[in-house]
């Protein structure tokens, strides 16, 4: 038994980090929304297209907030602070692009 | 959770400074290689569902079995410096610095302030490649493993704001 082994904690769910399967269609739609966001960069901008493009960093981010650091399973304090950074960021970035078409 | 806050005041910043200096950033976020931040995004995220494949390795009790999971995750993260290394080497080349224009000190200093956190986060990965190797990390044994690569999302959960913010919306 290493140092590092905690004896006393129960083993973490088999099924907590999800299944292989899982993880690599979460990975192609993650490719797939960055070809995406990379295609629509080359618009020519404005409200609409700043409002998709953090709308999927948003959802990109939840899946790897959720999903691949596995916080779906943690207690809900670190889920709302994870979800919440991503809403207060993507928030503020929408209401300074706002700003800026003034 | 300080490094998320560091880099959400530092977002903030970049936002709320481009509504004041729209056509600047616009101009300048132009010249910047999308192909190359696309690129390192794609890279990124790679090597996130690799660290994904070896925490569930090693939580199904196959630690070594899932090193290599490890390791393709520590060489997507090299690529991703390796690009980085380039755009810069591209801009400082045309003599770009920090003090070129507003823009450009935010391009410059948000994303270095990144690329040193890949740089951490790769070393911590390969404590834990060379962990898995070794057999260190089981059911019952996870923390370690788990708090490294809740790391390395951690940073892949920064660029995923970062390559729409400043390489993309305009």
């Amino acid at each position: 038994m290493s140092s590092t082994e905690y004896p006393d904690l129960p083993p973490v769910a088999a099924d907590a980090h999800g299944s292989a399967r899982g993880t690599w269609l979460l990975w192609a739609g993650l490719m797939l929304a960055t070809v995406l966001t990379w295609r629509l960069g080359e618009g020519s901008g404005g409200l609409l297209l700043a409002a998709i493009v953090l709308g999927i960093a948003f959802v990109k981010g939840a899946v790897v907030a959720l999903e691949f650091m596995a916080l779906r399973h943690a207690p809900a304090l670190w889920r709302n602070l994870s979800v919440g950074w991503l809403v207060l960021v993507c928030t503020l970035v929408g209401i300074a692009y706002w700003k800026g078409l003034a | 959770m300080a490094e998320l806050a560091a880099f959400a005041a530092f977002f903030a910043a970049y936002a709320f400074t481009r509504a004041n200096h729209v056509e600047e950033f616009n101009l300048a976020q132009r010249a910047l290689n999308r192909d190359a931040g696309a690129f390192n995004t794609l890279l990124l995220l790679s090597a996130s569902a690799c660290v994904v494949r070896a925490v569930q390795g090693a939580l199904a009790g196959r630690a070594r079995a899932a090193a290599p999971w490890m390791l393709a995750a520590i060489l997507c993260g090299l690529a991703f410096l390796g690009v980085k290394g380039v755009e810069y080497a591209a801009a400082f080349a045309q003599g770009i610095t920090l003090s070129s224009s507003t823009f450009h000190m935010f391009y410059l200093s948000l994303t270095f302030f990144h690329f040193m956190h890949v740089i951490l986060g790769l070393v911590i990965l390969t404590a834990l490649w060379f962990g898995l190797r070794a057999g260190r990390y089981g059911p019952r044994n996870m923390n370690g493993l788990e708090s490294g690569a809740a790391y390395w999302h951690m940073v892949d959960l920064v660029w995923l704001i970062l390559f729409p913010l400043v390489y993309v919306i305009h």
